[in-house]
């Protein structure tokens, strides 16, 4: 077992980075994810493994110091909170377009616009559909634990690495600012240059025994593009296919199903239990991939379901691919809270009685 | 056993670390533990306060509506948090400052003078730790050596040197906790 | 050898060649328009890079604008940048590979609006890497609008009746504004009109690339005043003389900051 320490999400996050052998930080402070660059500054990673960390002027600097790292072969990532994602997604979507890896975590508050510094869902649209403009996925991880936090930095960048793609992490508030014991792994050495180059034939590392390597999301010709826009479908259907994951509990003899991700999945699990109390069978199906969505789980459940309900801290955005999986064979209802206001369990159990079960 | 407790005061009275002092003791003992705060403008020199869940099993929810414990360090926490404790739960407090004591009579009651004990003690920031010390004699779900390894984690390295002060504010808790109002 | 001796043969004889095209540039036909200067600032930089042995360590970084394209043209590793990040993007590429040479090229509307905080910034921070600015007073590829160089009274597609600076505010001496900060090492203008200018130019490019090398501890920054005969609908002759009589005396040519030290009196 590894070392068992006490962590606010925010800051397992930080040090998660500096043990997966990450080169590279780039942020800028927003409530409430502004520990990520606090705790890594206080760690001087460029003493424990040369890991660089620069507050940048800008989100928008942030994410393009990110692309400029990530196009020389570079494991770069960078943090904010909503409305720092929403200028991030100019970069996010060129470097979808240049096909470049990293890792963005996204401790999402409550919007439209500066809306609250406290705990949301409602950037659900913005990470799985794309976010910025043209036709483009990220994988997007849902951490819901400090655990979490820690594991998906590593698996984030094998993921962005195997699909040189984007990588999402949709964290709140919650997540971002609890803490909880989180086991931390072994430090990871970075990336020598030698293994960049082997590893990463395609980054431009300059010009040295090989063709020029070329990172651009622009390409004039139409037929081209187009097929280059053939090949990133392609990749995200391969997502599709190979990166589903999800957590079930008490879903064996479920005849109604709660979908939550996140921190609301902490609470909508207590929420079972406290319904299963009272003698209702509920379950709960927790996406930890957002894209690609465990569409098919549910599809698989039907038989036994007689109704969904989707918990999230939004006016109802996740409960739409569920909608679309489900095809109108169950009756499919949401429940939210907004402007930072999270759901009790019992509050829960209240709103489901009265939608399913009747008065 | 789950014990999930709200800690509440002002800024600056030690209400964060003291929940993360519980959280790490937890941990120590071989539990599972969630220490949430309210976070942003309101910390700012307002009101201070955090959701700190010890339990044998994994933690659902890390934000609650309703308490086994509460811990209440001024008044305005007094009257938010006095009610969100379960029947038959418990309700700590400092009367120092408080100008309306504790009513329930559903919840066992106790009191701790931990701004005045801290102060005969010639240092007033171990406040938290002689409050910390009268909630483990009320709520007895850590072993006291697992404390002292908590409080070891939570502090920097550089801070140890002030470990014996935290202890002795802590067992001066646990000799001064009174009883007001005990359920049967 | 007797003129009237000549063979084609003779001509392109290797004993006889004077010039040739870098073989850091590509075959690929430049984009750009006969008389505009992009061309020739492409090759200067890549005959440094080439003469310098820099080739296997060199990544420079495209912009967007008439430019966008570089790294068709440039034999070497390159990245292409959303409008006005290329020196965010040149940050993490120096700071995570800070043996490599790291250069971005940028026009004005890049460089001086959009990008104008990355521009400062990365200036400010010190980066070590070479920022190459092309100022045509002008946005050539989105069809000839006025730029933050637009002169008081130059006419463009935005401004078609002269820039009027009460509603359009003043053209921006971004390179006289960088070499007030403490970041920037060598800050230079130059001009690519004639052979002399040419030359200098050059020399501007090259001691800019080797205080990289050296890590001199700042950032290096080449202005080249540049024409834009399309934009602003003249022959490339007369844009030239008009770059000359117009453009050069309010935006003189002339290092401004040598070894981290201004050498021009404002």
């Amino acid at each position: 077992m590894g070392e068992l320490k006490l962590m606010k999400g925010n800051e397992a996050i930080g040090e998660a980075a500096i043990r997966a052998g990450v080169d590279a930080y780039f942020g800028y402070p927003i409530t409430p994810q502004s520990e990520v660059i606090e705790y890594l500054t206080s760690e001087k990673p460029e003493e424990r493994t040369g890991m660089v960390i620069l507050q940048a002027e800008s989100e928008l600097a942030a994410i393009n110091m990110v692309y400029g790292a990530a196009g020389s072969g570079k494991k770069v990532m960078t943090s904010s909170s909503s409305p720092g994602v929403s200028l991030k997604m100019e970069g996010i979507s060129y470097m979808a377009g240049a096909e470049l890896p990293c890792v963005v975590l996204n401790v999402v508050r409550g919007g439209p616009g500066l809306g609250t510094i406290q705990p949301s869902q409602a950037d659900y649209f913005q990470a799985v559909k794309g976010g910025g403009h043209g036709d483009y996925r990220m994988v997007v991880l849902a951490p819901a634990s400090v655990q979490e936090m820690a594991d998906f930095v590593k698996l984030g960048f094998e993921l962005a690495f195997k699909y040189r793609n984007p990588v999402m992490m949709l964290s709140d508030g919650v997540i971002g600012q609890m803490m909880e014991k989180v086991e931390l792994g072994e430090q990871i050495p970075r990336w020598t240059e030698e293994e960049i180059i082997r590893k990463n034939p395609w980054a431009t590392t300059g010009k040295k025994g090989r063709e020029r390597n070329i990172i651009t999301s622009l390409d004039l010709d139409p037929a081209r593009q187009e097929q280059h826009n053939h090949k990133l479908q392609k990749k995200y259907r391969q997502m599709e296919e190979e990166e589903v994951r999800f957590e079930k509990f008490e879903c064996d003899d479920a005849e109604y199903l709660f979908v939550a991700y996140g921190s609301s999945s902490r609470i909508a699990q207590k929420a079972v239990k406290i319904a299963r109390e009272k003698g209702h069978k509920v379950g709960l199906l927790r996406p930890i991939t957002l894209f690609p969505y465990p569409a098919k789980e549910i599809q698989s459940m039907l038989g036994q379901l007689k109704g969904i309900l989707s918990l999230e801290l939004s006016a109802g955005q996740m409960v739409e691919d569920i909608k679309l999986a489900v095809e109108g064979k169950v009756p499919v209802d949401h429940y939210g809270r907004m402007g930072g206001i999270i759901f009790s369990p019992a509050e829960i159990v209240e709103v489901f009685e009265e939608k399913f079960i009747g008065g | 056993m789950t014990e999930e407790i709200i800690i509440a005061g002002f800024g600056g009275q030690g209400v964060l670390s003291m929940g993360k002092i519980l959280s790490y003791s937890g941990i120590m003992q071989g539990q599972e533990v969630s220490w949430m705060p309210s976070y942003g403008p309101e910390m700012r020199g307002g009101t201070a306060n955090v959701t700190v869940i010890i339990s044998d099993e994994r933690v659902s929810s890390p934000i609650l509506t309703e308490f086994d414990t509460a811990i209440i360090l001024n008044q305005q926490s007094m009257d938010k948090f006095e009610p969100a404790v379960k029947p038959g739960g418990y309700l700590l407090y400092d009367p120092n400052g408080i100008t309306r004591h504790p009513e329930r009579k559903d919840i066992n009651v106790y009191k701790i003078t931990g701004a005045k004990l801290a102060s005969e003690m010639g240092n007033t920031k171990v406040f938290n730790m002689v409050v910390m010390g009268a909630y483990l004699k009320m709520r007895p779900i850590l072993e006291y050596k697992y404390v002292v390894e908590g409080l070891k984690k939570s502090l920097p390295e550089r801070y140890h040197k002030l470990i014996p002060l935290n202890e002795e504010a802590i067992k001066s808790g646990l000799e001064h906790l009174e009883e007001v109002h005990k359920l049967n | 050898m007797k003129e009237e001796n000549i063979t084609t043969q003779d001509i392109i004889a290797e004993e006889n060649l004077v010039y040739k095209k870098t073989r850091l540039m590509t075959d690929k036909v430049l984009s750009y328009c006969p008389g505009c200067g992009h061309g020739t600032a492409h090759r200067i930089i890549m005959e440094v890079i080439d003469e310098m042995g820099l080739e296997e360590k060199t990544i420079g970084i495209a912009p967007v604008g008439c430019s966008v394209l570089a790294y068709e043209f440039m034999n070497i590793d390159m990245q292409q940048a959303a409008h006005g990040r290329a020196p965010a993007l040149a940050t993490g590429i120096k700071r995570t590979w800070p043996e490599k040479v790291v250069f971005t090229y940028q026009g004005d509307g890049d460089l001086a609006a959009i990008g104008t905080a990355e521009t400062i910034h990365a200036c400010n921070r010190g980066e070590n890497f070479l920022i190459v600015f092309i100022n045509n007073g002008i946005y050539g590829m989105t069809g000839g609008q006025m730029a933050p160089t637009t002169l008081e009274g130059m006419k463009s597609s935005t401004t078609p009746y002269g820039r009027n600076t009460k509603l359009m505010g003043n053209p921006l001496k971004m390179t006289e504004l960088v070499a007030e900060l403490p970041g920037t090492y060598f800050v230079t203008r130059q001009a690519v009109h004639t052979p002399a200018n040419v030359r200098k130019t050059k020399k501007a490019i090259k001691m800019a690339i080797k205080n990289q090398l050296e890590d001199k501890g700042g950032l290096n920054f080449v202005e080249i005043v540049s024409n834009c005969n399309s934009g602003w609908k003249m022959t490339p002759t007369d844009a030239n003389q008009w770059m000359v009589d117009n453009m050069f005396p309010f935006f003189p040519l002339g290092d401004i900051k040598v070894d981290g030290k201004k050498v021009k009196k404002d």
